[in-house]
């Protein structure tokens, strides 16, 4: 029974107050997520990917709904809903082995020094960064950064780790190792992963399933697309998999035909008008 | 290859080479000592024409002399202090042979202070002052940067004590130590008290801007890290804040430390507290022919002293501080 329920959003909704009045950001959204399933919310940016992430990781409150995990509500943040930030976040006054260790003596288990010390390597060894545990956060790359991350909010052995665009900010040969990581560590803890991405292949290859939100204001689920894939999955094999490329094409539809970003001709210039701004602002400085 | 060859090539390498660092070499060093000759030439004539009740105005030649008489003035008076304390224990070791019940006492040394004895004192009044006021400071700055409640309660009066010159604080701040501050056996002098409080007073601004601007400016990603790991209160503080504001926390303290050291030196005339400023008051009161040189040693020597605490504080900033991305000059 608890495999069945092990996290569930019910009619989840977010209203934000703006200076113009209440801004819908989000309604009626439910889902259900068993435990150990890998899922990826999927949309246009502005649909509310991150306030829904945000939600279950307890920094929002719902204005609607709530979010229930494991029989017990979800009203505050805490280490068994740990994030990975999209850029990061370390502290960067921090060793990468400091980082993880303050997560590990943060998470109340009652560990031993030794224990403690052991755990935090495990966890660096798991996102292969036992090699640059001394090194602070400025002295190593986005990648590496990323890694350290995700160790740390390994280290917290969350119920459920929630990813906010982990790979985002990170080129594609690094994402994709990144990935792989992700898809190991995924088949030997089996956490269950809430994953937001822009990236239509990030979403086929890691997920059990593919939330897809319609654009904003009162965002809500669109579809929910199951990924029938079996594991592991290898990259390159899956190239040339007709069912994945159905997928693929699934999520491409129904991210450009079913819910394509309509701009007015006017927010279309702003748009362009702010880009011009800030490019010549960067060629300035 | 020929020799002939070679020899221009590496001419032409050494050019590459030695022509930017040279140049380097030159307006690094070159160009300030420029500056300084200029100062000094301009210094020296100007003094020339320069007639005070005093006599004229100490030039360059004469403000080294009177330096170097400071010098021969304080080693002088450590011979003397040393044979006074020699004599002393001769005497006692004397008065102890004939009676060995003999308590043994010294008596201090009471001649006048020398200049380095001043300088010491200065230096040890605005180090109280400034810890003092930083002790302040910094947990009110963080206070107000945590709280927005806090800094818009405080902040009016922020804005109001910052502009206050240390002159107008120094008749209250002498009343009321001499009022608060009874003992039979002062520890410390009420001049130093007074003068250090003052120091603490003005000092104490830059310091508590800075800390709170630099806590209420937290990467927002931290504070939610903070959220996740549910870091309480003094670990978020201690954790968090402190370790995040800390290049924030130094800019201020560099800058309360300047104020402070300029401060201490008016303090100190009025105060009487015997450092640099009492020096340079006493000096002006003595109005012998030397006063003005030995005054303008005093004056660089101020300078030569503050520009040493800021590069001291400048070395701890890049020390503790963990971003080594910021420019430090």
């Amino acid at each position: 029974m608890s495999n069945k329920h092990h996290l569930e959003l019910t009619q989840v909704g977010m209203e934000f107050a703006t200076a113009k009045g209440t801004f819908n950001a989000l309604q009626d959204v439910n889902l259900r997520i068993k435990k150990g399933e890998f899922i990826s919310l999927i949309g246009h940016s502005g649909c509310g990917k991150s306030t829904v992430l945000n939600i279950v990781a307890g920094l929002y409150q719902a204005t609607k709904g709530g979010v229930i995990l494991d029989n017990q509500e979800v009203n505050e943040p805490g280490p068994e809903r740990a994030v990975v930030f999209q850029n990061h976040s370390l502290l960067p006054w921090l060793s990468a082995y400091k980082n993880v260790e303050l997560a590990v003596k943060q998470t109340p288990n009652g560990r031993s020094k030794k224990a403690i010390k052991e755990w935090v390597e495990h966890n660096l060894e798991l996102v292969h960064m036992s090699h640059a545990a001394d090194k602070l956060p400025a002295e190593i790359s986005g990648g590496m950064k990323q890694r350290v991350g995700i160790a740390r909010a390994l280290a917290m052995e969350p119920k459920v780790l929630l990813m906010d665009e982990p790979f985002g900010a990170l080129d594609a040969l690094t994402r994709a190792h990144l990935q792989d990581s992700v898809m190991e560590i995924h088949a030997q803890l089996g956490n269950t992963v809430i994953m937001i991405t822009h990236d239509v292949d990030e979403a086929v290859l890691l997920s059990d399933r593919i939330v897809m939100m319609t654009n904003g204001p009162a965002a809500t689920i669109g579809e929910i697309l199951p990924i029938e894939l079996d594991r592991p999955r290898n990259r390159i094999e899956l190239a040339d998999n007709s069912q994945y490329n159905h997928y693929r094409h699934a999520v491409l539809k129904f991210l450009y035909e079913k819910q394509r970003k309509v701009e007015s001709v006017e927010e279309h210039r702003k748009k362009q008008n702010s880009h011009k701004g800030r490019a010549t602002q960067s060629h300035v400085a | 290859m020929s020799k002939q060859q070679t020899v221009p090539m590496m001419v032409n390498q050494i050019k590459q080479i030695s022509l930017p660092t040279l140049n380097q070499f030159l307006t690094a060093t070159a160009l300030p000592i420029v500056g300084i000759v200029i100062f000094l030439g301009l210094w020296s004539l100007m003094a020339k024409n320069i007639d005070t009740s005093l006599g004229k105005f100490p030039g360059p030649t004469a403000v080294w002399q009177q330096s170097i008489v400071l010098v021969d003035e304080h080693n002088m008076q450590r011979d003397k202090a040393g044979k006074f304390y020699e004599r002393q224990q001769q005497r006692n070791a004397a008065r102890l042979v004939k009676d060995p019940n003999y308590i043994v006492t010294i008596k201090d040394f009471t001649g006048a202070p020398t200049f380095f004895e001043q300088i010491w004192t200065s230096l040890y009044t605005v180090m109280v002052g400034f810890m003092v006021a930083s002790l302040l400071a910094i947990p009110i700055g963080i206070l107000c940067g945590l709280s927005k409640n806090a800094y818009t309660a405080i902040n009016p009066l922020i804005q109001l004590f910052k502009p206050v010159s240390p002159l107008a604080w120094l008749p209250l701040v002498t009343m009321v130590v001499s009022a608060v501050y009874v003992s039979n056996e002062p520890i410390f002098s009420k001049s130093f008290i007074t003068s250090a409080v003052t120091v603490a007073l003005c000092c104490l601004w830059p310091t508590l801007i800075n800390t709170a601007v630099g806590v209420s400016s937290i990467d927002k990603d931290l504070l939610n890290v903070s959220k996740v790991l549910r870091l309480n209160g003094w670990s978020h503080v201690t954790k968090i804040v402190l370790p995040s504001s800390i290049p924030a926390i130094f800019t201020g303290l560099r800058l309360s430390l300047g104020i402070g050291w300029m401060v201490l030196i008016a303090a100190e005339m009025l105060a009487q507290n015997p450092g640099l400023g009492k020096f340079v008051w006493d000096e002006f009161q003595n109005g012998s022919s030397q006063s003005l040189a030995r005054i303008m040693v005093a004056v660089l020597t101020i300078g030569v002293i503050g520009f040493a605490l800021d590069r001291l504080m400048l070395a701890l900033q890049r020390k503790f501080s963990w971003d080594k991305s910021a420019v430090l000059l």
